[in-house]
């Protein structure tokens, strides 16, 4: 393993910025709820890397952690998405710029 | 150099395939290439000896949570983006932010010297120990889990339930719907 | 993988030199002509052209068996002309499927139509990594292998949509749609009905699992390895879109729904990344409820154990091709039905009685009968009543009118 920790890390850093962008500058729905994954999906690399390459592998805590943020992302993606079928149904269009009823 | 050659390949393919996801017009390209990324990060995972997060990786990002994307983009009939623009009217303000949210990120990473280690020799993670610390430390968290995921699964059932037929739709803001055309291939 | 064990260590000694092992040996023998430096990778290249042949071969052997058995279910003979009592038909079939013309559809998106069938095959071949063929003869030793096998089984779901979505075609996209809704609906009864194993081996790795399982105490001769066994197949029938749950690929319904556009080599591996996961599953079968490579009984131990696996696995398929010659085909909301509200509630009942089970293992002899009626009992119990649940009173009752 000769790769050191802050490759890793900058891999995780472009991969929530990626993220990030697509999540704050498409305008469809469900494109905003796959940048949301994919920025979980760095923070997760992040702690898998930090276990890694931490004083104490044995004691295994990112890799529960990582193991319950993949749980609770599944859960997460799965309602998004039903909210974005039932807002469709409604207004007929996708578009997050359009869901402005709540406006001033 | 030859012995750190997977992980830049696998960091080239996750990151082209992350950039793909959020940059294409088609939102059905743009699942598949998200799928890709996450498999990219399955293998990372692999790459950092940790099989069963890697496995649990590949079981639940794609296998399922890019089938459920997949359905979603079919199911509201956005395969293809319409003749608009398929980026933000604000995207000044967003490029802002990704460069602000960039600078913090990268630059603590390059400036920070005890960064710069490598791996410890042996890590193992027997999946036994994994077991085992989940059924004594981490019982609540995983009984917590399992309660969300249950609320979670009905409450998307409910949400995205048919309507009773006689509903009213929505009578505010009505955005001129756009043409679904003979040719759109979706499920509606 | 760091953490998996080496491959080419050994789980156990005895019976070197015997026919046993005689592939172990061989493997060894060729691997130490390289040097040193290079033997894992020698090893391991042989172990994949092994497991590419084998497992080829077994596909096309199944494809003739399969059309002759059901030819003879039906009262007549099956292909009968290539070859002695036509045996020869897999070669005139791969010929015909490799010199037909590739066509495309031309509003296709022709990436993914190309890649489809890769995607399918690609991951199926890696499921045979870490099924434990004969005794020490699992190509990689996983600590974690079941979830590996069905991680890879999920990724090829990905592939039927590809294909259905990149034909442009309505009745493809409607197949593609129907054949992931089974695949994802009867992925949960395949995974909780292979969880007792699972928890009464202590192990997710497949060797371990085969070691748990000596001979006379497979899982498959206790009530819920019965039960998990059934649930096990039916779910694996489901998963490989085979009869009766083959409506996405009903010849005589929808064409050949997500393949409709598909012909000549693409097609070929389509066929042949669903015969192989077919095998795959049915491995898998054979390890986790039948004892991988033990024997039946210790007094047949002589028997190599490969070949006991090659029996199992004969056996399996062979009741597969009987079950397609046989039933009708479900329809999509039976299907549906059936995976969600008969055979889910049947695995979790299922888990419990195999916990029941573990927690009275230490029982003497009355102990044991009681064991064995109380798990029996619950499990007829819940068969019964989901079975009534699943009727639908809504349809008038049948007049057949028969010609006279």
């Amino acid at each position: 393993m000769t790769t050191p920790l802050s490759h890793y890390l900058l891999l995780s850093a472009l991969l929530f910025s990626v993220g990030f962008a697509g999540a704050v500058l498409r305008r469809h729905a469900v494109l905003v709820l796959i940048g949301i994954e994919l920025m979980l999906n760095a923070a997760n690399l992040n702690f898998i890397a930090f276990w890694r390459y931490g004083p104490h592998p044995e004691a295994l805590t990112g890799l529960m952690f990582a193991i319950f943020s993949i749980a609770i992302a599944a859960a997460e993606v799965a309602v998004g998405l039903a909210l974005v079928i039932a807002i469709y149904r409604h207004r007929k269009t996708s578009q997050v710029e359009q869901f402005q009823a709540l406006k001033g | 150099m030859l012995s750190e050659f997977p992980f830049y390949a696998l960091a080239l393919v996750t990151l082209f395939a992350a950039i793909a996801a959020m940059t294409l017009r088609n939102l059905v390209h743009c699942a598949l290439c998200a799928a890709a990324a996450f498999t990219g990060v399955g293998a990372l995972y692999l790459l950092l000896d940790a099989p069963f997060v890697g496995f649990a990786q590949l079981l639940v990002y794609v296998g399922a949570v890019a089938i459920l994307i997949i359905f979603a983009v079919l199911l509201t009939c956005a395969a293809e983006t319409g003749p608009g623009i398929a980026f933000s009217s604000s995207w000044l303000a967003g490029v802002c932010a990704v460069a602000l949210v960039l600078a913090g990120l990268v630059l603590p990473i390059l400036m920070s010297p005890s960064l710069d280690r490598l791996a410890p020799p042996v890590a193992g993670a027997p999946v036994k120990d994994i077991g085992n610390q989940l059924m004594t430390i981490y019982v609540l968290p995983l009984e917590t889990i399992g309660l969300l995921l249950t609320a979670a699964l009905i409450g998307a059932v409910v949400i995205a339930m048919q309507d009773k037929p006689d509903a009213q739709p929505a009578s505010d803001v009505k955005p001129p719907p756009r043409e679904i055309a003979d040719k759109d291939l979706c499920l509606r | 993988m760091r953490s998996a064990r080496n491959p080419l260590a050994r789980l156990s000694t005895e019976m070197d030199g015997s026919i046993d092992q005689i592939f172990v040996s061989t493997l060894h023998r060729i691997a130490s002509l390289a040097p040193p430096a290079a033997q894992p990778l020698v090893s391991m290249l042989l172990i994949i052209a092994g497991i590419m042949v084998v497992f080829g071969s077994c596909f096309a052997l199944t494809t003739i068996v399969e059309r002759k058995t059901l030819g003879r279910m039906q009262n007549r003979y099956g292909p009968n002309r290539v070859g002695p009592f036509g045996f020869f038909q897999p070669i005139a079939d791969g010929i015909k499927m490799l010199t037909k013309e590739d066509i495309v559809p031309f509003s296709a998106d022709k990436a993914l139509h190309f890649l489809a069938p890769l995607v399918l095959t690609v991951p199926v071949w890696l499921a045979f990594a870490v099924l434990p063929v004969g005794r020490n003869m699992a190509a990689i030793d996983l600590d974690a292998g079941i979830l590996f096998f069905f991680a890879i089984g999920s990724a090829s779901e990905l592939s039927v949509f590809m294909a259905g979505w990149s034909s442009q075609n309505k009745y493809s996209l409607i197949g593609a749609m129907r054949a992931i809704a089974q695949m994802i609906s009867y992925e949960v009864p395949l995974l909780l009905a292979a969880m007792p194993v699972l928890m009464l081996s202590g192990s997710l790795s497949l060797a371990d699992i085969v070691q748990a399982q000596p001979p006379g105490h497979w899982f498959l001769f206790t009530p819920w390895g019965l039960a998990g066994f059934g649930m096990f197949l039916i779910a694996a029938t489901a998963e490989s879109n085979r009869s009766p749950f083959d409506l996405p690929e009903g010849e005589s319904e929808i064409i050949a729904g997500y393949l409709t556009e598909y012909s000549g080599f693409k097609y070929a591996l389509f066929f042949l990344g669903e015969y192989l996961g077919l095998f795959a599953v049915t491995g898998l079968a054979v390890t986790l409820y039948l004892g991988g490579w033990q024997a039946p009984v210790s007094f047949l131990q002589w028997f190599p154990s490969w070949a006991w696996f090659a029996l199992k696995f004969a056996a399996l398929i062979l009741l597969f091709i009987w079950a397609r010659a046989t039933l009708p085909r479900l329809r999509l909301d039976q299907l549906l039905n059936f995976a969600w509200k008969f055979l889910v509630p049947l695995a979790l009942l299922n888990l419990l009685v195999a916990g029941i089970w573990w927690w009275t293992g230490r029982a003497q002899f009355p102990g044991l009968l009681i064991r064995w009626l109380v798990c029996s009992a619950i499990l007829a119990a819940a068969y019964i009543l989901l079975g009534r649940g699943l009727k639908d009173h809504k349809l008038p009752p049948h007049r057949y009118h028969y010609a006279v």
